[in-house]
């Protein structure tokens, strides 16, 4: 079975070590380049951030303070690694692998030039979504395991909003699914000679919120709501722990930037460049939008992000597979201009008509 | 709902980001909600009012700017409001209209960071701050070319101020009031409409009419909830009679309209500042006092309409050169009397942005 679905057998044969060469091989690759864009990508959004601010970010370290995050990373790995004395140690230690885990094993089966990374999977789109939701698994363990009430309040926000948003952020891909005929990300990246952006608008609107609140980005960011919960789940968590946990977090970013790229953006397609510079401009692009809204807008409260979830995007994602599906089942031949209109038409109606009824101030005093 | 876990004791702060400094709320939270609030004063406390009774009357000038540190200006004046009244002190006209150019640049400052840290509470990451963040930077500049501080600007004399304006600050004051009704309107473009700031304040927090006056609410708190009573207008003091100003005000006293209420008032501080440069007479800054005097037995009370609301100094005078008591009426204090009230039922992220929209400066609570 793991051979089957680690790697695709026509590279693996022309390794002198075969398998276990390739898989290793393979395998620190995508854990040293994750790390590497990490930190440049938190650089990266730092100066973005700034720019935003009318700053300038970090400029000190290195040409354009492009190595900050280096000296951050270092000055994290020489602190003390504090544990508190009532949490569950077992646990507390655990937490941050179950957490981290998972996101490097994502970016496993993400299609590059008509091969994947490391495993090109026939249901990569389903692995994906399995393995995101154990991240959730492993912040809800630290913030429980720390002993602490701001924490265990975020494991508790955790809890209800991952798994809110899981199931609209499921369902906005089955239209592409549908479209695609295949559960293979590699697949999915040759079915788009138009990219899905333009094919499922509505689609990639809800996966992208979706995701958004997946990764707890502004405007979902409540577990670690810094104003009201301090720092959320990681709160106690210090030295390389808590970087652990910080790494999650970008790399998580950086998975469903480019998830995103891949399933709605044409993924490495595109003219003149090579494919993997076409994946990591569309990577960067979607990670800018990211810190562009992480920038501007304010919180949401926590009974109007989960109103949201199930209130608009649930909806929104069944009605969009419905629409899809009709053209898929009844009318397969039809040109993808039509289905890519009567999908916006169907995001533009929805907003428009939902938004006279549904507002996500509803007031609510006291316990509801 | 018939569903509810046990309570939780959680400790909002002294230390915690969004408690401007050391306050501390002991909070009752079942689940999200909270069920019940003890607010706890006393982190910052410094004496300033018994420290006062062992200094002489000028001394006490740069201790009232450590009160509301953001607002050292207002305090200075009120202080020395009352002493005049105390003393019976006669202030030249030339000397009324700076101090009234000192308070409106003030209230500026005190309300763009007043605003900005709203939005902070509310989870923009320091964005709308930072845009705040640089007219109030503008703003420290032009006090700091009349009093050399940028802080705590002690400035403000019995009888007068310490000095008079220097030349370049006419020129770059015109220039800020040039520029400012732009920079107000690009806040509200980011923020006014925003669905999500609607979201979060709108109806919630919301104080009535009849709770703020009875809880001696005052300010743009007071102001949002629907009651007009600005003591510029109120019991108009330094030349405040002489503009032409609005007193704005909020119907619901949510926390929208305590943002509406504080940016409008930006606005009716530019005209001030526009009349008033407009108007400033020549002359001499200030009736010279003797540095040790003496007023005579008896107490005074004089207030201004400060940043936060009713700023109040009280004075009673034994004849000799310090004060024999000094009280202030802090209005950030007043302002949290209703807090309990504000903050029981709602979500702990309404309870951060409640208390951030009263808008209060520990240095004033606590004294």
């Amino acid at each position: 079975m793991a051979e089957l679905i680690l790697f695709p057998a026509s590279i693996r044969s022309e390794l002198p070590f075969g398998f276990w060469l390739h898989l290793a091989l393979f395998a620190i690759g995508i854990i040293a380049i994750l790390l590497t864009s990490v930190i440049i990508f938190i650089w990266f959004e730092r100066r973005l951030v700034g720019r935003f601010q009318l700053r300038k970010g970090p400029n000190r370290a290195g040409p354009f303070g492009i190595l900050q995050s280096v000296a951050d990373v270092i000055k994290i790995l020489t602190k003390e690694d504090i544990i508190p004395s009532r949490a569950d140690k077992f646990l507390f230690w655990l937490a941050p692998v179950i957490a981290f885990s998972p996101v490097v094993v994502m970016l496993a089966v993400v299609p590059v030039a008509g091969g994947a990374l490391l495993a090109d999977l026939d249901i990569g789109i389903l692995f994906i979504i399995a393995m995101s939701s154990i991240t959730s698994l492993g912040i809800f363990t630290g913030g429980w395991a720390s002993y602490n009430k701001y924490s265990l309040l975020s494991s508790m926000r955790v809890v209800s909003q991952l798994v809110s948003y899981e199931i609209p952020l499921i369902l906005s891909l089955v239209g592409v699914v549908m479209l695609t005929g295949s559960l293979s990300l590699d697949e999915m990246v040759n079915a788009q000679n138009v990219p899905f952006i333009l094919l499922q608008p509505t689609g990639f609107f809800i996966f992208f919120i979706a995701s958004l609140a997946e990764i707890s980005r502004s405007p979902f960011d409540l577990l670690e709501a810094d104003s009201e919960l301090v720092a959320g789940y990681n709160i106690e968590y210090s030295g390389m722990k808590f970087a652990t946990f910080y790494l999650t977090e970008y790399c998580e970013a950086i998975v469903l930037s480019t998830l995103t790229a891949t399933l709605f953006l044409g993924g490495w397609q595109g003219p003149w460049l090579p494919p993997l510079v076409w994946l990591l401009l569309k990577i960067t692009l979607v990670f800018s939008i990211i810190v562009w809204i992480r920038a501007t807008l304010p919180r949401l409260r926590i009974d109007q992000v989960m109103g949201f979830a199930w209130k608009f995007l649930l909806p929104l994602a069944v009605l969009n597979i419905l629409l899809t599906g009709s053209f898929v089942a009844f009318w397969p031949e039809a040109p993808s201009w039509m289905i890519g209109i009567a999908n916006l038409v169907l995001l533009i109606g929805y907003i428009l008509f939902r938004s006279r009824f549904f507002k996500p101030g509803g007031v609510t005093v006291g316990a509801s | 709902m018939a569903h509810s876990t046990d309570s939780v004791f959680i400790n909002l702060g002294p230390v915690h980001p969004s408690t401007h400094g050391v306050f501390r709320m002991r909070a009752h939270i079942d689940g999200e909600v909270i069920t019940d609030i003890e607010p706890v004063f006393g982190y910052l406390h410094r004496g300033i009012e018994k420290l006062a009774e062992g200094k002489s009357y000028r001394q006490v000038i740069p201790l009232t700017d450590r009160l509301d540190y953001v607002a050292s200006m207002n305090n200075n004046l009120a202080y020395c409001m009352a002493v005049e009244k105390l003393a019976g002190i006669e202030v030249p006209e030339r000397a009324v209209y700076i101090r009234v150019i000192m308070a409106e640049l003030q209230r500026i400052i005190s309300h763009l960071l007043g605003i900005g840290s709203f939005f902070n509470d509310m989870g923009t990451f320091f964005t709308p701050f930072f845009y705040m963040f640089i007219q109030k930077e503008k703003i420290t500049d032009l006090l700091e070319m009349v009093s050399g501080q940028r802080l705590l600007f002690n400035y403000m004399r019995f009888g007068g101020v310490s000095h008079d304006l220097p030349d370049p600050f006419l020129p770059a004051l015109s220039q800020f009031l040039r520029e400012m009704p732009a920079e107000i309107d690009k806040y509200e473009r980011l923020l006014k409409e925003n669905e999500i700031v609607l979201a979060r304040s709108r109806n919630v927090g919301v104080l009535s009419r009849e709770m703020a006056i009875n809880s001696s609410i005052s300010g743009p708190v007071l102001r949002a909830s629907g009651v007009n009573w600005d003591i510029r207008k109120a019991d108009p003091y330094s030349c405040y009679d002489r503009f032409d100003f609005d007193v704005p005000t909020g119907s619901n006293g949510d926390c929208y309209d305590r943002y509406r209420v504080r940016i409008e008032e930006l606005r009716q501080s530019l005209r001030i500042l526009e009349q008033a440069v407009s108007k400033l007479p020549k002359g001499k800054v200030i009736n010279p006092v003797p540095l040790r005097f003496k007023p005579p037995v008896g107490e005074a009370y004089s207030h201004i309409e400060g940043n936060k609301g009713e700023l109040g100094f009280y004075i009673v005078s034994d004849g000799s050169d310090k004060p024999y008591r000094m009280h202030v009426r802090a209005p950030s204090l007043l302002n949290l009397s209703a807090l309990r009230e504000m903050l029981i039922g709602w979500k702990l992220a309404d309870a951060i942005i409640i208390f951030g929209s009263i808008d209060i400066c520990l240095g004033e609570v606590d004294r």
